[in-house]
């Protein structure tokens, strides 16, 4: 998991902005607890939806759900970390997913993801520190056939190269440029 | 239901085919060329959107008309992206490997000029004068299209196409009959469940039919689990309507009024389709209340799953739709008869539902003539790893391991040597070469020490290393395990660490026989089949390729050279062809360095064993090899 600390930035912002924040957590997450009419048996849409929201699931939005249902927290949170698919930290901008399933694992997905973790500086699990990119593992996304796969933001990427690799993070990099230029 | 209510529903299902036939034969008749793009997440992995989009851009830059239209995934996953080009006048002709380039020129030489462009097609999908079919491929020898039939060929997101091409006759033929009829035809057609321990599933249907309890519920199996499968993700996607009408069947036989589909998360594009499909089923009657006008009624939830792999097994399942950590629990109670909330349940996989409606309307004895004595129907694979012809075959149970791999699969690519198939992901077994006559259905593949699992074949040549294979296999359960069961909790950690060793060349020799023995400790411990499938990989291998284990213990040595511990790269001085640089320029971490005589060098210091090097070296030169152990490298003056 990410132990890196949010840029400093985050770190010194006023209060008020991070009132506002956890505010703004609590609204959503009460509008989504309304669609599911706060059963305790939705509980994993609701999470589902929460972190589809936010990225992640914010501590805030947990407190809330606990609230909403009279259930404790630690019973949220219990179900929240018993699946893979939950994250308890923000994501970076743009997520990226190594497969890892057999037919990648057959293919060298290894050394894919072992080529993501050198060219961002970061290990699997990561956030790197300008919140960019954040590095996961994920065992088999049903493309086998186009093994070895990576998942960069919701694209799949089939028949990865450590080569390809560097082209993909270069072409964020350039639209990264374009984008300053303008 | 009383005579003439039978009638009616069958009315109402004929007013609704007719609708839907007459729309499928005006878009074959039209005048307008149809463009057919797979767009599964196969087909998108492999860049199918931007092809969709040059079609429509040449389309539009040509002012041409011609119909574009997404289907799903036809299985030749190596192929993708693969379009289907229909042009009155013309045979319906199959291209492969499209891009957005060649995309242009179809619109430009095809759709507009008459050339079929013969040197991008796969094959022509009707016997005619004019072009080579693709049945002319050895694997259509073998391979029974039967769930598969309509995947690829129709548009997942509209209903009238499935229903044109056979959806929904099984259902309204069911309604007709009497729900244990329904069972009685299941039952007949000796359908087992193709989820796994092949359960049968007629049987399994009478048990929840006569229990007391209500309500009933039907659920759907489409976590698929198994990392390396992904076939029921492709009838999802593909032809999600067969599923649908499985489950209402299932439904209307067990006397269930609500069902969910569980889908894994990582599908979201099945997730998607499975909502359109079961949307349209609703608003075409087929799916709701008083379905087709009868006093039946059943509606179907979606619910994605959340990453956890022991959520495949039934138990866990369940707890999992009640929004609980997903925990398996000791069967008898089997869910059949205390399932989802205590009650009673009917839960299959994907494929086990897509067979009934088949089942119901050509009859048990259609069903029951393919296959062979005990497993009847076909099976599904998919097809992956180190493969020619990748992707998804459907071939009728019986078919050996052999031709499933060499006829239909086309053999190992680049002349390498076949090693071992791995069947049933986690839970199967790694089978070698010797076996490769074994016949694939449920007895024989048990008997040889793998499962018929889901249905990922993994296929290793002599570059993968078993005993990696074993490590990665247990290194997944171990993370899966959901820690209720001691001996699977501990036991897959206690295996993992020493298979670690091993392949770090710090293994000791009677390790093997602790591993055999945890390994069949590990299978008696635990509840659910997570824990008591997952030493088969271990155990398979050590049984069919112990010699790889005492290589790696006794020498030190890799002999398939993949476990990174105990290999070097090495770049042999004769064979560098000295002015050329590819390796060095294709180096991530910069450790080969021109030394004396312009001989490029590896830095064994700084080498990540990358292997990208012994790729970029040119083939006439052929100069990096791997060596192991790493000792075998000459000691380099700098
Ligand atoms: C650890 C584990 C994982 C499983 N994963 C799946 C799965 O991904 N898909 C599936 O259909 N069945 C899976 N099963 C089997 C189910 O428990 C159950 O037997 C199956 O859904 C029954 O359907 P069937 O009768 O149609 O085969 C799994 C079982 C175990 C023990
Ligand atoms: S193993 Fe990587 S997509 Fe299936």
């Amino acid at each position: 998991m990410t132990k890196k600390r949010p840029s400093r930035k985050q770190n010194v912002r006023p209060d008020a902005s991070v009132a506002k924040e956890a505010e703004q957590i609590k609204v959503h997450t009460l509008d989504i607890l309304r669609a599911y009419h706060g059963e305790r048996r939705n509980l994993i849409p609701i999470l589902q939806d929460i972190q589809a929201k936010f990225g992640y699931l914010p501590r805030e939005a947990i407190k809330q759900v606990a609230k909403s249902m009279r259930i404790r927290e630690l019973e949220v949170f219990g179900v929240a970390s018993f699946y893979n698919q939950f994250r308890l930290n923000p994501p970076g901008k743009h997520p990226v997913k190594v497969c890892l399933g057999t037919a990648c694992h057959i293919k060298g997905g290894r050394i894919i993801l072992e080529a993501w973790e050198r060219r961002l500086g970061i290990k699997v699990g990561e956030t790197t520190t300008d919140r960019e990119f954040s590095l996961e593992r994920v065992a088999c996304v049903g493309c086998c056939a186009m093994a070895p796969v990576s998942v960069v933001e919701e694209k799949i990427e089939g028949k990865v190269s450590p080569t390809r690799v560097d082209g993909i993070l270069l072409s964020f990099e350039l639209e990264k440029e374009k984008g300053t230029d303008k | 239901m009383a005579v003439n209510a039978r009638q009616r529903t069958l009315k109402a299902f004929e007013k609704i085919r007719a609708h839907a036939v007459s729309q499928w034969e005006a878009l074959k008749q039209s005048q307008e060329p149809r463009i057919l793009i797979g767009t599964a997440t196969c087909g998108r992995a492999a860049g199918a959107l931007d092809v969709v989009k040059a079609f429509q851009d040449e389309l539009a830059q040509q002012d041409i008309k011609a119909k574009v239209t997404e289907v799903g995934c036809m299985g030749y996953c190596y192929a993708e992206p693969m379009v289907i080009i229909e042009k009155p006048g013309w045979p319906p002709i199959c291209y492969g490997y499209v891009t957005p380039g060649i995309a242009s020129r179809l619109v430009q030489d095809f759709i507009i000029g008459d050339d079929p462009c013969l040197e991008f097609i796969l094959g022509a999908l009707e016997e005619n004068e004019l072009v080579p079919t693709i049945f002319d491929h050895p694997r259509f020898k073998y391979e029974t299209r039967i769930l598969l039939k309509n995947c690829g060929f129709i548009d997942p997101e509209d209903i009238n196409q499935s229903i044109a091409n056979g959806g929904y006759s099984g259902l309204a033929k069911a309604l007709g009959m009497k729900p244990q009829r329904v069972i009685d035809e299941v039952k007949k057609s000796a359908l087992r469940g193709r989820g796994g321990a092949g359960f049968p599933t007629g049987e399994k249907w009478q048990i929840c039919r006569e229990v007391a309890g209500e309500p009933k519920y039907v659920i759907c199996n489409a976590d698929e689990g198994d990392p390396g499968a992904f076939m029921d993700r492709a009838i999802l996607e593909s032809d999600p309507q067969s599923v649908i009408e499985g489950m209402t069947i299932a439904a209307y036989a067990i006397g269930a009024a609500h069902g969910y589909v569980y889908v894994r998360t990582e599908y979201p594009l099945a997730v998607e389709r499975a909502h359109t499909a079961i949307n349209q089923a609703e608003g075409s009657g087929l799916l709701g209340d008083n379905i087709l006008g009868s006093d039946f009624s059943f509606h179907i939830e979606v619910m994605r799953g959340s990453g956890a792999f022991v959520c495949g097994e039934e138990t866990a399942m369940m707890r999992s739709i009640e929004g609980r950590r997903g925990m398996p629990h000791h069967r008898p109670p089997f869910p059949a008869t205390h399932g989802l909330w205590g009650k009673p349940t009917v839960i299959n996989n994907v494929k086990t539902f897509a067979c009934v409606p088949q089942i119901i309307q050509r009859g048990n004895q259609w069903f029951a003539s393919i296959g062979s004595d005990g497993s009847k129907g076909t099976a599904i694979f998919a097809l992956a790893g180190k493969v020619l012809n990748t992707g998804l075959v459907e071939v009728p149970m019986g078919t050996t391991l052999r031709q499933l791999i060499f006829e239909v699969g086309g053999g190992i690519p680049k002349g390498k040597r076949f090693k071992a198939v791995q069947i049933g992901g986690p839970s199967g077994g790694c089978l070698p070469e010797s076996l490769l006559d074994t016949p694939i259905d449920f007895t024989s593949l048990t008997e040889a020490g793998a499962m018929m699992g889901s249905g990922g074949m993994v296929v290793m040549d002599e570059d993968n290393c078993m005993v990696d294979a074993a490590l990665y296999f247990l290194d997944f359960t171990c993370k899966e395990s959901c820690g209720k069961c001691t001996m699977c909790r501990l036991g897959t950690k206690q295996m993992l660490d020493i298979l670690e060793d091993i392949t770090k060349g710090q293994g000791k020799i009677e390790e093997i026989d602790l591993l055999v023995e945890l390994g069949q400790d590990m299978k008696k411990g635990s509840l659910c089949g997570l824990g008591r499938t997952a030493p088969n990989p271990i155990l398979t291998t050590i049984r069919y390729f112990r010699d790889e284990y005492e290589a790696h213990i006794l020498e030190k040595r890799c002999p398939a050279l993949a476990c990174e511990e105990l290999i070097a790269y090495y770049i042999l001085p004769e064979k560098c062809e000295r002015s050329c640089d590819a390796c060095v320029g294709s180096c991530s971490v910069e450790a080969i360095y021109t030394g004396k005589r312009r001989i490029k060098v590896i830095d064994q210091e700084k080498c990540v064993k990358c292997g990208t090097c012994l790729e970029s070296c040119p083939p006439q030169y052929d100069a990096v090899i791997r060596l192991s152990p790493p000792s075998l490298v000459p000691p380099s003056k700098k």
